[in-house]
């Protein structure tokens, strides 16, 4: 019955978000604040996660094939395909459901708990249209977060691939140009938008109407956290079916 | 004036308000007291709007505020400024912003009208030279000020507190009740303060509500508080060894 409850009261919460809209002057600052904590925050760690684990899976699949008869460009083409269809998209936002994710659940949290967001609703704003939507517009831009996360996890996997001695840099290129289907970036890009409003709206949820003290903001993150990655992967699954099976 | 008819709210199976009726008048400071969990800040809700009352009206100037479009409760509301128990002050933006947030919300002023707005406020609560301080640097009668800074600078008509001075030393809590008295006597606002400290309603407690268990147990000023006999309110304000001599010493006084 909970569970209801809350898918309910999180549908109402996006419903509400778009009503009441705060003033445009005042809105373009939260927007470009949180574009500035959420994405420009962000491209640090995904930056150097995307190179290393690019990297670690152009190892792993170069190690396992063993069979002289494989191509050696083989490397490149599974590394593409790993970073692009599943790294990128999904492990990058599990990432980001805990350092954005938490962050939403925690700042929003802080500010029910100080009776912030109560001053927002004496003043006569729509606190959700107020605190949720900026974030919403902000991970608008998650794609490019994605996008520099391909490209860095193919470099990070080519530098493995040369430096370490498993193949060479043309056969590498080859292997990451051969088969290249267009709609796969399509299909990645189209799960990044799904998920940057999944890490825009289940955090805010639990941030907003959460109940109780200090304690209970962390416990709000871990559970955001919890059911941010479970969407996450859930639609992942879905998206991956209805797309290209 | 705000006018409170039979006001009744519930939460589940807990009745917190039972039927409370009384009147706030313009440029009074008005005191809702009474013990921990007798319904004062729901009662505070309730006048807020953050409450929908179960039963009962609450009108502002003769406008019922259940009847109102969403439009007109937003106009409301955006005359009215409340100071949080906790200050509630945004601790993303510093001292000057807080202050400034209700003028960029709700005014067309121009940048340099709502600083000079902004100025004028923050001196009268005696915080020249704060404004770029964040409020996490601020002392807790600081924030204080600040949030009656923010309260007022919109011009409100009404003004809410929730215990204006928790946490504060006695010097400093005299000074945000002069603070809120003077406001309301400058502005004729109608102030409404939600206490259950006694040093306030000696102050300020032009007029006293007394909440016992949800119920309105009584009503008067801080003149007639001393000479009541109603044993509910007795039992409250001489509940401390202080007030049990104040009021030895004025029994002897009128003997």
């Amino acid at each position: 019955m909970t569970y209801l409850n809350n898918i309910g009261a999180y549908f109402l919460m996006i419903a509400e978000m778009f009503r009441k809209p705060t003033k445009w002057s005042v809105m373009k600052t939260l927007i470009l604040k949180d574009i500035d904590d959420l994405i420009i925050g962000s491209l640090g760690i995904v930056a150097f996660i995307s190179f290393f684990v690019g990297g670690v899976v152009t190892i792993q699949t170069a190690l396992n094939i063993s069979n002289p008869l494989i191509p050696k460009y083989l490397v490149g083409f599974a590394t593409r395909q790993s970073v692009i269809l599943e790294f990128a998209p999904t492990f990058i936002s599990i990432i980001m459901a805990g350092k954005v994710g938490s962050f939403i659940t925690s700042s929003i949290g802080t500010m029910r708990v100080t009776e912030q967001i109560d001053a927002l609703e004496v003043m006569g704003i729509n606190s959700l249209n107020y605190l949720v939507f900026p974030k919403f517009i902000a991970l608008m831009l998650y794609p490019f977060v994605i996008s520099i996360a391909m490209f860095l996890g193919v470099i990070g996997g080519m530098a493995a691939c040369v430096y370490g001695g498993f193949s060479s840099l043309e056969d590498y290129i080859t292997g990451v140009q051969m088969d290249f289907i267009p709609f796969h970036i399509a299909y990645a890009f189209i799960k990044t938008f799904v998920f940057a409003f999944l890490l825009a709206t289940i955090p805010s949820f639990y941030g907003f109407y959460m109940k109780g003290g200090a304690l209970e903001v962390g416990k709000a993150s871990t559970t955001s956290f919890v059911w941010t990655s479970v969407m996450i992967i859930l639609l992942n699954y879905i998206l991956t079916q209805l797309l290209l099976s | 004036m705000i006018e409170v008819k039979d006001l009744h709210k519930s939460f589940g199976d807990a009745h917190i308000l039972k039927g409370i009726s009384t009147t706030f008048e313009n440029g009074k400071t008005s005191l809702v007291i009474g013990q921990s969990g007798s319904g004062k800040t729901v009662f505070l809700k309730c006048l807020l709007g953050l409450f929908n009352p179960d039963q009962g009206s609450i009108s502002y100037d003769g406008k019922i505020y259940s009847k109102l479009t969403d439009a007109e409760k937003r106009n409301l509301r955006a005359e009215m400024g409340m100071v949080f128990q906790g200050s509630a002050l945004f601790d993303s933006m510093t001292i000057s912003e807080n202050v400034m947030f209700p003028l960029k919300m709700f005014t067309k002023q121009s940048k340099s009208e709502m600083q000079d707005r902004v100025d004028f406020v923050l001196k009268r609560v005696n915080l020249e030279g704060a404004h770029n301080k964040m409020p996490s640097e601020a002392s807790g009668g600081m924030q204080k000020r600040v949030a009656i800074a923010r309260a007022i600078v919109n011009n409100p008509k009404y003004l809410f507190c929730d215990e204006p001075n928790s946490g504060l030393d006695p010097k400093t809590a005299i000074v945000i009740d002069n603070l809120i008295q003077e406001i309301t006597d400058e502005y004729n606002i109608t102030t409404v303060i939600n206490s259950h400290d006694m040093n306030s309603v000696m102050e300020i407690g032009e007029k006293i509500v007394f909440l016992k268990d949800g119920h309105k147990a009584w009503e008067g000023s801080k003149d007639t508080i001393f000479k009541t006999d109603n044993e509910v309110v007795t039992d409250f304000v001489y509940s401390s060894e202080l007030f049990k001599k104040v009021r030895k010493m004025y029994i002897e006084e009128q003997i």
